[in-house]
């Protein structure tokens, strides 16, 4: 296995670079140097001088890709590509563009992003289980369809409206928690109780209309109807049975985001006050702060390619006879 | 049976789950639940407010350029002069000095000569600081018994453990010296820094260019002390007095000596903030900012929240006991000669969306609504409906007692022509009659009536109210788009405008010459207008037969467009750096035209008029007085005639404040009034229970409702389990 974790470590260099490759395009495509410099100046006494200053102090004073006054390999390294791509690859996130060091910014962050997408994670994925068992256990009834009907309303709410909607009624109209805020020092837990709430509501109609489907596949296979022929109440053979054999795409959906709940949630964030990564990320593209997009792009790509690997590992867990090599 | 067991250990565990959240949500303490402000163990008075929508990206008073950033700034620093809390017009007065800075005049020799004099060539400004003045504790200042700086350090691994300024056990203090002004302007200078007045002040303080090259030439490691780099314009003369030289006469140069820019710092913190790896932990004069203004920074977390306290050291201030008319009556003057600042911490949260701070501030946790940005937009407009006189409050709000404070600031956001454009540019009759017909079919009111709930003032002029050579009635009124009419302006009417576009070429919306329909062309910021107003806007003109396409583009975008002159029709905004006439004036000056300049000037409509510009620079030089005003007149007049903008109006925030707050006048310069607010907290720890009772019964409701969706579910599990098997049924 230890080959295999390896090889697919090796896989994701490729990746990586490609995706900051294509980040760094897509900024600069939209954004000149002189634009970011613009921007982060303000609106006044914007002089070409201080462009110039801006540029310099920052590292974006020389070409993008190729430095055609360089020679030899100075003309690809001499670039603001690869100047800002190498500290990257050493996890050198350096400072954003306002001055404030990344690396520490990110540290601080996480944990705010954790506080919310831990909890609002570990529940859903209970109660969506849950959900979904009890209507796998009255399939082809009219609870059943309800259910799906039900689920499907779900689905169909822009989370926006979760968000706004439990914000006015929970907060607002019935006052029973603070409507947005958090304060690691204040009774936290009060500010995580509606973010949590409206997480987990608008992810039920998706999730638990997922492990329906699964859960009703399994049902119908041989090894139930033995179990239930043996005498086994309905919920050992949920539980013991139906569960663990459709945990494999169960897994393949949920590991892959565990690592990215250090990203945080961008809305959920942003409307709850929640100083996470996620609202980090937003301010970042809203006052153009490439040195941020592009570390947070760089984050959140390493950690997918980690989820991805832990759902591989997991496997091996969930189905003894997977084999990793 | 194991089976039945099972259903009901289950039914009994969700049972015993729900009474304990029950018992947990109706045990959760004394109301309110929702109180989102920390509980301080003192006896602080807290002043609770906002900062929004984002937090500040610069509290260096040297980089710092946005009024977000003000808002910290200028309760921390002191500059040598500041601005009247109440007096209208703006009324400067001395802040960190204590006395009037003395204005001398030189010749080339350096020799005093009177301002008159032919051979005037400099201005020089003598300031002497106040006695008073002392820094807030910090550890910069902290000394070990030998008198060395306390926290020096060789290596980053030294002062690892200081995260944040709070973080150092020992603090210090001293004395505001002259050459801390000194050193803050060399600051300004240094082109590491980075400061927006690098390139400006280079233009009038003498020796500003030869220093700024001078640094940038020497290699930096660590701190440099700037003390050992004299700048020609500046010396310091004594402990208290420093003078700044300024190339020939530049009256406005007070009005820049109440901007946070020119505010001391203090060498040994500049050093301090160099320490080796304190940059990596944020610890730099960037984030901490360290004054000798009312409050000081305690807490810094730019993502949640801004915490402010009371700066012991900060000199003996009082009350004013003057402002202007209605001030008594409005209960603005009740607080004279007391001590001030009233309070001792003041709190900023980040809010980034208006729904939470809006409820925030209805439940109380928020004394006011905002701090620098009146939003009007959303669910504001709750709060607002528009009455015979103007915007008044919504019944809710009157029923909170909360209270409106209008802020119109100086500044002015105007849709300009292009005055080199061929088809709405130039300077014949035609062409201004083309513009003045298209500045009268622009209903500036109905516009701000629809769009911004009549929260602006539209423009007669280019000077805002406040501002020296703005005028009230006929005499103030723009005779080219409005007639005077029962005592208030009136726009011209449609057929006028008709006229006017027939006169210039183009009856009834159409090119006499080739028939062709008159289309213009407005470039529009994208995030800055939406189809609302775009669909007003062509039935506007097209009610004189106008056609209009619209070109949006993003911000970076549109300024290419104005540096290259690509443009026809263009949005724009300024928000004045000092209360004076100069500072929109120049917005026009021909010079400015950044098709002239080869830079980012002012004068986006490439305006050129020889009587402007004459004027404008008598202006520049001129003290105030009637021969100024006269000039302003003129310059105002040519504006007109020449019809160089198409709309423009003086924006109008508005603030809310809740009912225990007091002293809230705006002041539309200066953010340093913090100091001036006044909290009952008695009465706002009332109106907070007395308003945000939680109620319980949607959490009972809910409780049923599960349980309802729960137990149908089990007895129908337990009646299939118990149910005896259908083959034998049949049998």
């Amino acid at each position: 296995m230890l080959a295999y974790i390896i090889r697919r470590l090796i896989y994701a260099i490729p990746i990586l670079i490609g995706v900051n490759l294509l980040t760094f395009t897509l900024f600069f495509v939209v954004n000149s140097p002189d634009d970011m410099a613009a921007s982060q100046l303000g609106d006044k006494y914007v002089t070409p001088e201080a462009i110039a200053n801006w540029k310099r102090k920052n590292g974006y004073d020389k070409p993008l890709f190729l430095n055609d006054d360089a020679s030899g390999v100075a003309a690809l390294t001499d670039t603001i590509f690869f100047t800002k791509s190498v500290r990257l690859f050493a996890f050198d996130f350096g400072r954003s563009e306002s001055g404030r060091d990344i690396t520490t910014d990110v540290s601080t962050r996480m944990w705010p992003s954790l506080a919310v997408a831990l909890p609002s994670f570990a529940i859903g994925i209970w109660v969506n289980i849950c959900v979904a068992l009890m209507v796998v256990m009255f399939r082809a009834t009219a609870l059943d369809r309800w259910a799906v009907f039900v689920f499907v309303a779900l689905m169909s709410i822009s989370y926006l409206f979760y968000i706004i909607g439990g914000q006015y009624l929970v907060a607002k109209q019935w006052m029973l928690v603070p409507i947005s805020g958090f304060d690691p020092d204040f009774k936290p837990w009060k500010f995580l109780i509606l973010p949590v709430l409206v997480s987990v509501v608008s992810g039920i109609g998706s999730g638990a209309r997922w492990y329906r489907t699964l859960f009703l596949e399994e049902a119908g296979q041989d090894y139930v109807r033995t179990a239930r022929a043996k005498g086994a109440s309905e919920i050992s053979i949920l539980f013991k049975h139906i569960l663990p054999n459709a945990l494999i795409p169960i897994l393949t959906g949920i590991v892959v985001l565990i690592p990215s709940l250090f990203m945080g949630s961008l809305l959920i964030e942003s409307f709850f006050g929640i100083p996470g990564l996620g609202s980090y990320m937003l301010d970042a593209i809203r006052s153009q702060d490439f040195a941020i997009v592009r570390t947070m792009v760089f984050i959140g790509s390493i950690l997918y390619i980690l989820g991805l690997i832990l759902t591989d590992i997991s496997y091996t867990w969930a189905d003894p006879r997977v084999r990793l090599s | 049976m194991p089976i039945k067991n099972t259903g009901l250990a289950t039914v009994r565990k969700c049972g015993a789950a729900l009474c304990v959240t029950l018992a947990l949500l109706a045990g959760c303490g004394a109301p309110p639940w929702n109180d989102p402000n920390p509980q301080y163990d003192d006896e602080f008075i807290t002043y609770q407010s906002v900062m929004s929508p984002a937090p500040p990206k610069h509290l260096d008073p040297a980089t710092s350029y946005a009024s977000d950033e003000s808002l910290f700034i200028d309760q921390i620093y002191e500059p040598p002069m500041g601005y009247h809390f109440l007096k209208r017009p703006y009324e400067l007065v001395p802040l960190a000095l204590g006395s009037e800075p003395v204005l001398t005049f030189l010749d080339a020799d350096g020799n005093e000569v009177q301002e008159s004099d032919e051979a005037m060539a400099f201005s020089r400004y003598t300031l002497q600081v106040s006695e008073d003045e002392r820094y807030q504790p910090h550890p910069a200042f902290a000394l070990d018994a030998a008198g060395r700086p306390l926290y020096l350090f060789e290596t980053a691994e030294e002062g690892r453990r200081y995260r944040q300024v709070p973080d150092f056990p020992e603090t210090g203090t001293r004395q505001v010296q002259a050459n801390d002004f000194v050193y803050a302007i060399k600051r300004l200078a240094d082109p590491e820094i980075g400061s927006p007045m690098l390139g400006f002040m280079a233009h009038y303080i003498v020796g500003w260019e030869d220093f700024s090259k001078q640094l940038g030439e020497v290699p930096r490691s660590g701190w440099l002390n700037l003390n050992e780099y004299p700048m020609e314009g500046l010396q310091v003369l004594d402990e208290r007095t420093f003078t700044i030289t300024i190339k020939g006469r530049y009256p406005q140069f007070r009005y820049w000596l109440a901007m946070h820019f020119f505010s001391p710092i203090a060498p040994e913190v500049d050093r301090f903030y160099h320490n080796p790896g304190f940059a990596e932990r944020n610890l730099t004069l960037d984030w901490w900012p360290v004054g000798a203004g009312p409050f000081m920074m305690v807490k810094n977390d730019p993502n949640s929240e801004i915490v402010l306290e009371r700066n012991p050291n900060f000199r003996e201030e009082f009350y004013p006991s003057e402002g202007e008319p209605g001030d008594r009556e409005a209960g603005l003057l009740d607080d004279a000669g007391k001590q001030i600042p009233f309070i001792d911490r003041a709190v900023f949260r980040l809010e980034k969306e208006v729904l939470p701070l809006w409820t925030k501030f209805l439940q109380g946790y928020y004394d006011r609504s905002g701090e620098v940005h009146g939003n009007t937009n959303g669910v504001y407009d709750q709060a607002f409906v528009v009455g015979p006189d103007g915007v008044e409050m919504s019944k809710e709000l009157e029923d909170h007692h909360i209270t409106m404070s209008p802020d119109v600031k100086p500044a002015i956001y105007y849709y300009g022509f292009n005055m080199r454009d061929p088809v709405v540019g130039g300077y014949t009759e035609d062409k201004r009659k083309l513009r003045q017909a298209l500045q009268i079919a622009f209903n500036t009111e109905e516009y701000l009536n629809i769009f911004y709930k009549g929260n602006g003032i539209p423009s007669q002029s280019i000077i805002p109210p406040g501002i020296p050579g703005f005028l009230e009635g006929e005499a103030g009124m723009n005779p080219y788009v409005y007639d005077w009419v029962d005592g208030e302006p009136r726009r011209k009417p449609l057929d006028y405008a008709r006229q006017l576009l027939a006169e210039a070429g183009y009856p009834n919306g159409r090119d006499a010459r080739t028939g062709e329909p008159l289309k213009i062309f407005i470039d529009v910021q994208s995030q800055a207008i939406s189809n609302t107003t775009m669909n007003w806007m062509d039935r506007a003109f097209g009610e004189i037969g106008v056609q209009v396409e619209y070109r949006p583009a993003d911000w970076n975008r549109t300024r290419e467009k104005l540096l290259t002159g690509n443009t026809q029709i263009f949005s724009h905004g300024w928000l004045a750096d000092y209360p004076d006439p100069e500072n929109f004036l120049f917005l026009l000056y021909g010079p400015e035209s950044p098709l002239d300049c080869k830079c980012d000037g002012a004068n986006n409509s490439n305006y050129s008029s020889e009587v402007f510009d004459e004027a404008f620079r008598q202006i520049r030089m001129l003290p105030p007085g009637p021969e100024r005003d006269e000039r302003v007149a003129l310059a105002v007049e040519q504006y007109r005639k020449d019809a160089v903008w198409l709309f423009a109006y003086y924006p109008k925030d508005i603030y809310l404040n809740n009912s225990w707050v007091y002293n809230n006048k705006r002041h539309g310069v200066s953010k340093a009034s913090l100091m001036y607010t006044r909290i009952d907290t008695r009465e706002r720890a009332r109106k907070q229970v007395e308003w945000n009772q939680p109620i319980t019964w949607p959490l009972y409701a809910g409780a049923l409702l599960l349980l309802s969706l729960v137990l149908p579910g089990v007895i129908a599990y337990r009646r299939r389990q118990k149910a005896t098997a259908r083959v034998a049924e049949d049998s």
